[in-house]
């Protein structure tokens, strides 16, 4: 096996593609998968159960199945059903589907963890329950778990070469079609290994620095 | 601390009516149990408008369970709580905030909110509850500070202050939305030794210079000798003696009240 540095920098121009599409599908999914885990976690406590139950049921479902499983069932089966989407949005609203349903087991970890007596100084001042959630619980709650969510960012972004089986072009898509056109696969995959190292190391830093303001 | 600041400077059109000594707060026949265990046993008393009333009794002997039931966060299992002529259990939500309106409560643990600033603790419930607007609420909660002697931490996080200024600070809170009751419960026992007087200094100040009606649970007697009208000794779940705190604390009648007394003076 020899080192071809020309390999290297002939893949360039795709690995920066592929960079480009794996840190847009890393953004969005993480966006999507907070926001939509959070509302997750609220329905969750909703007072009725007939909330709850088919909550329960579908984020349960969506966990224990393989994100690979849905996102081909996003792709091949949602068009059937007269849904277009391109492979790269079916991507990120697969990942990010996923990855909601383990953000809103941390919400809810989060949430229980405010003690109750937040919960009691709000009624006693007798503010409404939307109110108490909006100022006291969640922003209390949301400090607590940024790290375990941003466990989850870096997680998801050693999934994101799972959307290369819909057919998009992220790092891992790129090196393989990199690969099979000049029967070079050392370069490319060693690239893109550094790539997501370098990726995860910087977005641990970012979580750190971010905690650190927040524990203040 | 500015004792003489004058903490009500108008009776308000949705807070405090004159005080005329009527019933204000009423407990009929109150069970409450966890579990097995009964707290509180077919429960009865009354409590008068601007009377400053002080529950003591061995722990467990269910006395902060009863400012839990005036302020809503604990229900009664069989009898009738009610406030200003308002039953209370059962009522739909919006009666319990129109009940909650006259009551302010202060926690043995201060339960400020953590993640605002001292200011903001004292200013958000006036103005999303009341509708103040956000100057006058200011204005006002630093007026509260003042009285608390915090007048130069409302820009601080309550971290930042130690147990005692932030038990100061959740009395502000609470005196904020303008309550006719003010719950107070045990509100110096999670305080250092040494912080513990100027809590009590500030509620002294309270008792004496407005009309709020108080309920208090607390082990400082000295205090409720001070600042009491009447005193009610609990003892597993009922009242086995009440009286002004002159004969409470000289000439109780019951022998539990005298050992109780003699334990914790």
């Amino acid at each position: 096996m020899t080192w071809d540095w020309s390999a290297v920098s002939d893949f360039m121009p795709q690995f920066w593609d592929g960079l480009l599409v794996t840190l847009q599908a890393l953004a969005l999914g993480s966006l999507i998968s907070f926001v939509l885990g959070l509302v997750w976690a609220l329905l969750m406590r909703a007072p009725s159960r007939f909330v709850r139950w088919p909550v329960g049921v579908v984020t349960e479902f969506v966990r224990n199945t393989p994100l690979l499983v849905q996102l081909f069932f996003l792709f091949y089966v949602l068009p059937e059903w007269g849904v277009t989407l391109s492979a790269l949005t079916t991507g990120v609203i697969g990942i990010g589907l996923h990855y909601s349903t383990y953000t809103m087991q941390v919400y809810r970890a989060g949430i229980e963890a405010v003690p109750a007596g937040q919960w009691e100084a709000a009624t006693a001042l007798n503010l409404p329950r939307i109110r108490t959630w909006q100022v006291v619980i969640l922003p209390q709650a949301i400090r607590r778990v940024v790290p375990a969510l941003g466990n989850y960012v870096i997680s998801m972004l050693k999934d994101t070469p799972m959307l290369m089986v819909i057919t998009v072009l992220e790092m891992l898509g790129e090196a393989r079609l990199f690969a099979q056109e000049h029967f070079q696969f050392t370069e490319p995959l060693t690239v893109i290994g550094v790539a997501f190292i370098v990726i995860s190391y910087l977005a641990s830093l970012l979580l750190r620095s971010l905690e650190r303001r927040l524990v203040r | 601390m500015s004792a003489d600041t004058p903490l009500m400077k108008e009776p308000d059109a949705h807070t405090n009516p004159p005080v005329d000594g009527s019933e204000l707060i009423r407990f009929e026949d109150v069970t409450k149990r966890f579990g097995s265990n009964t707290v509180l046993d077919r429960l009865n008393f009354s409590v008068d408008s601007g009377k400053h009333v002080t529950l003591i009794g061995p722990s467990g002997s269910g006395k902060t369970t009863i400012l839990r039931m005036l302020m809503t966060l604990t229900k009664p299992d069989e009898g009738t709580v009610s406030v200003d002529g308002e039953k209370l259990f059962p009522a739909p939500e919006k009666q319990l905030r129109e009940v909650r309106k006259k009551i302010g409560m202060v926690f043995q643990q201060f339960n400020l909110f953590p993640n605002m600033s001292v200011l903001r603790n004292i200013t958000e419930a006036p103005v999303t509850v009341l509708g103040m607007s956000k100057d006058e609420a200011e204005a006002r909660a630093r007026e509260l500070l003042d009285l608390v002697g915090l007048a130069d931490k409302a820009g601080a996080r309550p971290t930042q202050l130690s147990g005692g200024q932030q038990q100061r600070v959740a009395i502000a809170r609470a005196l904020a939305m303008r309550p006719r009751v003010l719950l107070l419960d045990e509100v110096t026992s999670a305080l250092d030794p040494e912080l513990v007087a100027g809590v009590l200094d500030v509620l002294r100040d309270i008792a004496r210079t407005t009309d709020i009606t108080m309920l208090c649970v607390t082990h400082e007697m000295g205090f409720a000798r001070d600042i009491s009208d009447q005193v009610l000794m609990f003892d597993a779940g009922r009242i086995i003696e009440s009286g002004p705190p002159e004969k409470m604390f000289s000439e109780p009648e019951q022998d539990r009240t005298r050992e109780f007394l003699s334990a914790v003076l």
